[in-house]
């Protein structure tokens, strides 16, 4: 069994010789490039309105583009435009290469592409415009909300026509989590997105009051929980092991946690609405199952942070596989502090305070964000046919830059939390609020503009990798198209 | 909630948690292992000799820290649905509810505090006003009730009053000011874009600023002239104001909407309505007096 630990990329087809594999990368370049122009774009987004929370006068007293309108595009930018995008192609990437079979379809493929470009395209002039259904995730009106349903119904044919047809006998485990991912967020986005349409922008929820509110929060958590979690789990279990040529940790580990995390994140919605008319046994419920969902969501980091055990040595001059393995540790720790907020008596304190835009980001930034950059940098020269990335030097500037604009920004954040939280509950002798509400947000400014700067530093790391990445693409390919299938280079191989 | 969602619920909780349980102790042992020791002959962990894109899976156990930190929460878990509510419309062993738990915060608050507010309610008004410690609560309780629309400073903004200088809408006395805390005030300028033409409503906007200019503004006898027509009722013949009506002084330089003339001619033919709101239904009359002598102290 001694050939198990080998770095075994020429497994598959030394079994058949044979075998050329023929993958559409066509959809993944495309998906990839979007990937890394979303995040710009998103980023530079959040930046701005980031600055906006510091200098009120940078909002221009323009309606469109205030706060309030564009808080909603940041948001749908960097989950749904760079996010997905980044979900998109890594998921079709890696369901070619381990069911060793091309898509079932490239034009049904294009059409997701396309389909889904067009969606982020009116996104982005719906939202500066005003027209919203007011659900925070869920801001896309009905119109769009519709083209969303057809486009994700043609990536659930792609995706699982190709499971289908793969000729592995196993599927992967990172194909199990892209799946729960696709069927999940298609069900929460139809139930939530329910609505009466008046005129072609404008639509009223069917749900009403308090259901309205489950109904969203169902959606809201499970938007993180398999978009943002299961999504990227799926990306983790492939790069991860690939980019540090280790077997995975446990394969039971992954079986365990995987059906534990879908069954129960499901359960997790109600504590975003602790102490609300949400009836108490609603709340009590979303509570321990938040608190049950720490052990599964850890499942994943351990699998993740023990594959590399045997080979950390990697860590010091792999910059790529510090991306991955530091994802994983922002993800275990947002994963600790989830269930910590979602405790009744924690939650009064941190409930609408700054610590939950700081929670949100350390799972944002530190996890989705430099899981996917992990992955860009992994997939880049292997589909564009590239011995490796332009400059590995600049992977390494952008992870320093990642990790640290991630710690300005969630220790700013934190602070800012404890402080509003704590100055909303302080009383005086006589039984009066020590602070009004203003006061809390006058003291919060230096942690407004230390986010401000966090945010910005990541930022820069998004632009230098996009420099990056066009210095490779455009770079003359030596080796043709001869690399396709050949795994990455790594970057030790190219003096660094 | 019906017997049958009841049962829906509890249901469909116990056996998340069951087949949790199960999920765990059915992956305990190994399907692959090849060794006592779980080991090979190369010292490495077995694999389950699938091959994905050359990924291969070790088959390690799950690791014990985190099958006991899983059960911990579960046993947390069903403890806490024995005591709290959550499984349906079982109530829990310690019948908790979140609106009596705040009840008795909210009691346990009266009871402790009442008495010095109590104390306080027993001097008057005018008096308060020279209490340091009265008006450092006084200070709070504007800062919380208040303050959103006064400003934290007390200097209003438009369509707010300010409220540390000498014009008052309904009256500045003692008596005055406690009422409108207490019972809140509406104040209400018809629209007169309907009655009155274009020609008109410029010259009583020329005549209504002139009321207040330092300059000696030819004074338009046609705007007087609609003024005492329409508007001397509420304002006064000398355009004084009223404030059994809350009906402002047009002749000082205080103005709630704005004093130049574009915003004086919106105020006449859109008409302005003012709301304060009445606050015995949102704190108790020991604090609605504590915080008159605020108020009060604020231009006394």
């Amino acid at each position: 069994m001694s050939e198990s630990i080998q770095p075994a990329a020429e497994t598959p087809t030394a079994a058949k010789p044979d075998f050329k594999p023929d993958y559409n990368y066509k959809i993944v370049k495309q998906f990839t490039i979007m990937t890394v122009v979303w995040g710009v774009v998103g980023m530079a987004v959040g930046v701005l309105i980031a600055a906006q929370l510091a200098w009120p006068q940078l909002n221009f007293d323009l309606p469109w583009i205030s706060f309030g309108r564009l808080r909603p595009l940041h948001t749908n930018a960097v989950i749904f435009a760079f996010g997905g995008c980044a979900l998109f192609a890594c998921s079709l990437f890696v369901v070619q290469r381990t069911c060793q079979t091309r898509l079932i379809s490239d034009r049904l493929a294009s059409f997701v592409f396309w389909g889904w470009q067009l969606v982020i395209l009116l996104a982005a002039i719906s939202l500066p415009l005003g027209y919203t259904s007011g659900k925070e995730y869920a801001e896309l009106e009905w119109p769009i909300d519709i083209l969303i349903t057809i486009v994700w119904v043609g990536y659930a044919i792609v995706f699982f026509g190709t499971i289908v047809k793969r000729r592995t006998s196993h599927i992967y485990v990172a194909n199990w989590f892209f799946g729960a991912f696709i069927i999940t967020v298609a069900v929460l986005h139809i139930v939530n997105s329910m609505a009466i349409p008046v005129t072609a922008t404008k639509s009223y929820s069917v749900f009403a009051g308090t259901i309205d509110a489950m109904v969203q929060w169902w959606y809201g958590h499970n938007a993180v929980g398999f978009f943002l979690t299961a999504g990227f789990l799926g990306i983790m279990y492939y790069f991860v092991p690939k980019q540090a040529e280790r077997p995975v940790y446990s394969y039971r580990l992954s079986i365990v946690h995987f059906w534990a995390l879908i069954s129960i994140y499901i359960w997790a919605g109600p504590h975003h609405l602790h102490y609300t008319a949400l009836p108490d046994w609603a709340q009590s419920l979303g509570m321990i199952m938040s608190l049950i969902l720490l052990a599964p969501s850890w499942g994943g980091m351990i699998n993740g942070i023990m594959t590399l055990s045997g080979a950390w040595n990697k860590l010091r001059t792999d910059p790529v596989l510090r991306f991955l393995i530091v994802s994983l540790s922002f993800y275990g720790m947002s994963t600790f502090e989830g269930p910590m907020m979602s405790i009744k008596s924690v939650n009064a304190l941190s409930h609408y305070t700054d610590w939950t835009i700081g929670h949100v980001h350390s799972g944002a930034l530190g996890w989705v964000a430099m899981v996917s950059i992990g992955a860009v940098y992994h997939l880049v020269p292997v589909i564009f046919a590239q011995p490796a990335m332009y400059s590995v030097a600049w992977i390494n500037i952008h992870f320093w830059l990642s990790t640290i604009g991630t710690v300005l920004y969630i220790s700013s954040m934190w602070v800012n939390g404890l402080m509003q939280g704590l100055m909303w509950r302080a009383y005086n002798a006589d039984g009066t609020l020590t602070y009004s509400f203003i006061e809390s947000v006058q003291a919060s400014y230096p942690g407004y503009v230390c986010r401000f700067i966090g945010g910005a530093i990541f930022f820069a790391g998004m632009v230098l990798m996009a420099y990056n990445v066009w210095k490779t693409i455009t770079q003359p390919s030596d080796q043709g198209a001869s690399r396709l299938d050949n795994t990455y280079t790594k970057p030790a191989a190219q003096g660094v | 909630m019906s017997n049958f969602w009841s049962f829906w619920i509890i249901s469909l909780t116990v056996l998340t948690l069951v087949g949790t349980i199960w999920l765990l102790f059915a992956n305990r042992k190994s399907s692959y292992r090849s060794s006592q020791n779980g080991l090979n002959q190369a010292g490495e962990p077995p694999t389950t000799g699938h091959s994905h894109d050359g990924i291969e899976e070790y088959d390690n156990p799950l690791p014990a820290w985190w099958l006991n930190l899983f059960l911990g929460t579960i046993l947390f878990s069903v403890i806490y649905l024995i005591l709290f509510p959550g499984l349906g419309s079982f109530p829990g062993l310690l019948e908790w509810t979140q609106e009596k738990s705040w009840q008795s915060a909210v009691d346990t608050a009266e009871r402790q505090f009442q008495q010095q507010f109590k104390a306080l309610s027993q001097t008057s008004i005018a008096e308060l006003a020279q209490n340091k410690e009265a008006m450092r609560m006084g200070q709070r309780l504007f800062a919380n009730n208040c303050a959103a629309c006064h400003g934290s400073n007390a200097r209003g903004a438009v369509g707010f009053p300010n409220l540390t200088d000498d014009a008052w809408l309904w009256g500045g006395s003692a008596e005055a000011i406690k009422t409108s805390i207490a019972d809140g005030r509406t104040g209400s300028m018809p629209a007169w874009g309907s009655i009155l033409n274009d020609e008109q409503i410029t010259q009583v906007t020329d005549y209504v600023v002139s009321l207040s200019s330092t300059e000696n503004t030819s004074e338009s006898t046609e705007g007087k002239t609609v003024f005492q027509t329409y508007c001397a009722a509420c304002h006064g013949a000398e355009g004084q104001g009223m404030t059994a009506l809350g009906a402002p002084d047009l002749t000082d330089t205080v103005w709630l909407y704005g004093g130049n003339p574009e915003a004086v001619r919106a105020s006449i033919e859109f008409g302005r309505s003012g709301k304060m709101p009445a606050h015995k239904p949102l704190i108790s009359a020991e604090k609605i007096h504590i915080l008159s002598a605020y108020v009060y102290s604020l231009s006394n």
